[in-house]
């Protein structure tokens, strides 16, 4: 292999796009923070501009990689916003409520109290999906919208604030010097890795996406997996929802996780899963929300003026998605790929022996 | 006779997709008035040839000149603008658009920037009714079956060039104005019936006799010594002969396009039905569903061929998809070896041995974008539930079995099903579902739009797997085939199966006919 065929291979590789993106995000902010990518220890922690991307970046990666599964069978979940709110309110108002906030079984009846609630949204919208065959971006729509609703009737219409010590830690805590958080999304993201590879889950979930009628003719139960995969991604959500209200201690249903169900299937298209389903990678989707969140970053370190920031950002997400098609990059790059074969080699396939008939030309 | 000059001429034309050479220097030259078939097995090459000069594909090597002029097309639409109109393999139309909307994609008849419906389904009417066909312009393309539909994309690209400029200025149509010089059909007969072949080829001659060049690709021998005035042969993406078809006759061509004597193919033709048939496996009573099929009464045997015949339409495959549970019966009931099987979906069937290649490999058989290896494990994987997948070592060694076993090729488990040939996905599916072990194997059409090696190859298969005892039922459109495989033949006419024979010396494809015309048993 030469050095050329090498550095095409790696250019062809599913996650090069989303991982040169990121690195050069990343480069962009040095300028302005000369000590970006420096990580200091202070009182046992570590703190630095990279500790708090991935920290910030916690519960969109959560939430990404759920929406990973679902984009993958074909659809989409626009209600992961709300079901993080739902979520948040539930628990910090079941934990306002207790005498002593810091109790470690109610911390987790709460936290319990809130997950179930957010598998309850799954399986809606699930059945929704695979059951009553509504398209998802409708089905979806409903929780999306009257989900909010329920998340001010749930806190009042208030900000619920608490003040519980084990609930801070995981969304605002440290534990061996890491926030917490980051072991919570490497946790989620092992296991989902290990829930789609070990088992044939991938597999099932690429097919009903990349042929639903195919992988009914193969005797693929597509219902089941839907359902799953939506009750999967309204748990992830779940937890994101846990992560934020506890890193604010507070749950407030009407802001928190709010259009972050956008910035996910954002995460998603970057990481290379197509919106049209099939194929996906859970590494590229976590590559994709820490582009997302980095770019956040960076708006503010770079000093983007707060009315235009969406505009910015809006401007960065197209040249990403710019640079993954390759149609674009063979029109900017021009045809680099071509190359001209003089001398025809031998075919792949062995030849069968001369026919008996003479060829003539 | 003098040759005229070639209206388009390829020389040393390379093209590689990663791990294949798909095009290894192939020279083409076409000719204007006249109708050339372009030949070979599946994979050789043709459609990547025909894709290669239509812009689809980038070119890795050679040159191509169209009428002296030396072109590079990087788009399709570049070569429809320099005369070259083309109906690829795959009918590439929007089925929940309309007839007229699906010829004029693209090219809309506009005023002032807003589309002038009720021109372009006039327009749309005349020419469907200049090509002598009838067919409703403003119904949904899905409403017609596929022939239909692949008429309608062949009326759609001969549409473009052809059409006479109307009037001139704003309303123009990009594209209107070239005359079609070229006319490429990649397999454009796989899915026709006789008639509609023939409808096909009237519209091919009339446009031959106005100066065309038509490039035809079909696996059909007869229809290219029928239509075709030369031809040019591929295999393994080299030439190995251009030809004119007078010169060449059909047992020369196919030893041309396998590279190997005709032995081997005729073996099958001698072959003698094993007689070994067993007890009853499978029997239906009263099954039925409307609109599709009217009830019948079925009987498959242990190790029985049960071939059915019957015009396109007739009903063959809506009686497979009963069986299968692909579509739910409203009358009738199903038992498989002794035991009623509710048949509410494809896995109470599955569940009970039977298995199931759709005519339509593309959208009822591969997940075009998961790999050899992923398609093959498919059905035992879905029979598994997911929480079983099957163990790394076993999968690689069942896959590379089947793969070596069928032949399918590139023999590379991780390629992409959807950029294997005609043959081969067929293969992949027929693989699929025989790591099953099933008891009843239902192949629809399953040598439809492949190539003789892989036709032949497909055929013994079936044999051998009656032999050790499965059961089979057997839809083909050429009656030869039924004949050739089936112990028992059933003959469908109008959604009705309407006879029972057995297969034996006193039984012809032309007593098969009269049973279909007359609809009854004599
Ligand atoms: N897009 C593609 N990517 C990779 N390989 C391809 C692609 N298209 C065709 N091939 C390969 O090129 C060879 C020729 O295919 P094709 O031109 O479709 O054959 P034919 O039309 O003669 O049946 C086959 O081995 C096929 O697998
Ligand atoms: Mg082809």
């Amino acid at each position: 292999m030469t050095t050329t065929s090498r550095l095409r291979a790696l250019t062809r590789h599913h996650l090069f796009w989303p991982v040169a993106v990121l690195i050069g995000l990343l480069l962009v902010n040095v300028p302005f923070t000369p000590d970006f990518f420096s990580v200091k220890m202070t009182d046992g922690h570590l703190y630095g501009s990279l500790v708090s991307i991935v920290l910030f970046g916690s519960p969109l990666i959560l939430v990404a990689v759920g929406m990973t599964l679902v984009i993958a069978t074909g659809g989409i979940d626009l209600s992961v916003g709300a079901v993080v709110a739902i979520t948040g309110a539930l628990t910090c108002s079941y934990i306002s409520d207790q005498a002593d906030q810091s109790a470690l079984s109610a911390v987790f009846l709460a936290m319990g109290i809130g997950l179930v609630a957010a598998v309850v949204c799954g399986l809606w919208n699930g059945f929704l999906v695979a059951r009553m065959g509504i398209q998802p971006i409708i089905a979806t729509l409903i929780i999306m919208v009257a989900g909010r609703g329920v998340a001010q009737l749930i806190t009042d219409g208030q900000i619920i604030t608490i003040n519980s010590e084990p609930y801070k830690l995981i969304g605002g805590g440290y534990w061996l010097t890491l926030p917490f958080s980051i072991f919570v999304v490497a946790v989620v993201v092992a296991a989902t890795m290990l829930l789609t590879r070990r088992t044939a889950l991938g597999l099932l979930v690429e097919s009903v996406g990349g042929n639903a009628e195919a992988s009914r003719l193969v005797g693929i139960r597509s219902a089941r997996i839907k359902i799953m995969v939506y009750v999967f991604c309204a748990l992830c959500a779940g937890i994101a929802g846990l992560m934020i209200s506890s890193n604010t201690s507070a749950a407030d249903g009407n802001n928190a996780g709010l259009w972050i169900e956008l910035d996910a299937i954002l995460a998603v298209v970057i990481g290379g899963t197509a919106l049209t389903g099939g194929r996906f990678s859970i590494g590229g989707t976590v590559l994709g929300a820490l582009v997302i969140q980095t770019l956040t970053t960076t708006i503010y370190t770079i000093g983007v003026p707060t009315q235009t920031n969406l505009v910015f950002k809006a401007a960065v997400v197209i040249a990403v998605c710019l640079l993954q098609s390759p149609k674009f990059r063979e029109k900017v790059f021009g045809r680099k790929t071509r190359r001209k074969v003089t001398v025809p080699a031998q075919p792949v396939a062995p030849v069968e022996p001369a026919p008996k008939t003479e060829v003539s030309r | 006779m003098a040759e005229p000059r070639p209206v388009l001429q390829m020389t040393g034309v390379v093209k590689e997709f990663p791990g294949v050479r798909a095009l290894s220097g192939v020279d083409f030259r076409l000719f204007p008035g006249e109708i050339h078939a372009l030949i070979g097995e599946n994979g050789a090459g043709k459609s990547t040839l025909i894709k290669v000069l239509t812009g689809v594909h980038s070119l890795d090597g050679g040159t191509i000149t169209l009428d002296g002029e030396s072109v590079e097309f990087t788009s399709p639409l570049q070569a429809q603008q320099a005369g070259i109109s083309t109906v690829y393999q795959e009918v590439n139309l929007c089925p929940n658009l309309s007839v007229a909307e699906n010829i004029f994609i693209g090219r809309e008849p506009t005023r002032g920037g807003r589309i002038q419906w009720k021109r372009m389904r006039k327009e749309a009417a005349e020419l469907v009714d200049r090509l002598g066909l009838d067919i409703d312009v403003a119904a949904p393309l899905s409403s017609y079956p596929l022939a239909v539909q692949q008429l309608v994309a062949i009326v759609r690209s001969v549409g473009t060039g052809d059409r006479e400029t109307p009037g001139s200025g704003a309303g123009q149509a990009p594209g209107s104005g070239t005359a079609t010089k070229v006319l490429v059909l990649d397999e454009p007969t796989s899915s026709l019936d006789r008639d509609e072949v023939l409808e096909l080829f009237r519209l091919m001659r009339q446009l031959r006799d106005d100066g065309v060049a038509i490039l035809f690709v079909s696996h059909f021998l007869d229809q290219i010594y029928e239509i075709c005035d030369r031809m040019t042969v591929l295999r393994n993406g080299t030439l190995v002969g251009e030809h004119l078809v007078r010169d060449l006759d059909q047992v020369g061509l196919i030893e041309l396009m396998i590279g190997k004597a005709l032995d081997q193919l005729e073996e099958l033709h001698e072959h003698q039905l094993h007689s070994d048939v067993g007890e009853t496996l499978v029997k239906a009573e009263g099954l039925g569903r409307s609109g599709k099929i009217s009830p019948f009464d079925l009987e498959i045997k242990k190790g029985e061929v049960l071939g059915l015949a019957g015009l396109l339409g007739s009903g063959r495959t809506e009686l497979a998809r009963l069986l299968f549970g692909a579509d739910h019966p409203d009358t009738g009931k199903v038992t498989i070896g002794g035991k009623q099987v509710s048949m509410s979906a494809p896995n109470d069937a599955i569940g009970a041995g039977v298995a199931f290649c759709s005519e339509n490999r593309r959208t009822e058989g591969l997940v075009p974008d998961l790999t050899v290896r992923e398609n093959i494990i498919l059905a035992l994987q879905a029979a598994r539930g997911w929480t079983r997948p099957i163990p790394a070592s076993q999968r690689d060694e069942l896959v590379a079995k089947y793969i070596k076993a069928l032949d399918i090729r590139p023999a590379n488990p991780e390629a992409r099903v959807g950029q294997l040939s005609g043959g081969n996905q067929q293969k992949v599916l027929l693989a699929r579902w025989l790591i099953t072990s099933p008891q009843l194997l239902i192949l629809d059409e399953p040598t439809r739009g492949i190539d003789i090696g892989a036709k032949t190859e497909i055929q013994r298969l079936v044999v051998s797997l009656s032999e050790d005892g499965m059961s089979v039922l057997y839809i083909a459109a050429e009656l030869e085939e039924v004949l050739r495989l089936s112990h028992t033949i059933g003959v469908l006419r109008d959604r009705k199966l309407v006879a029972r024979l057995a297969n034996g010396p006193e039984i012809t494809t032309s007593r098969i006919l009269e049973t279909i015309a007359s609809g009854e048993h004599q």
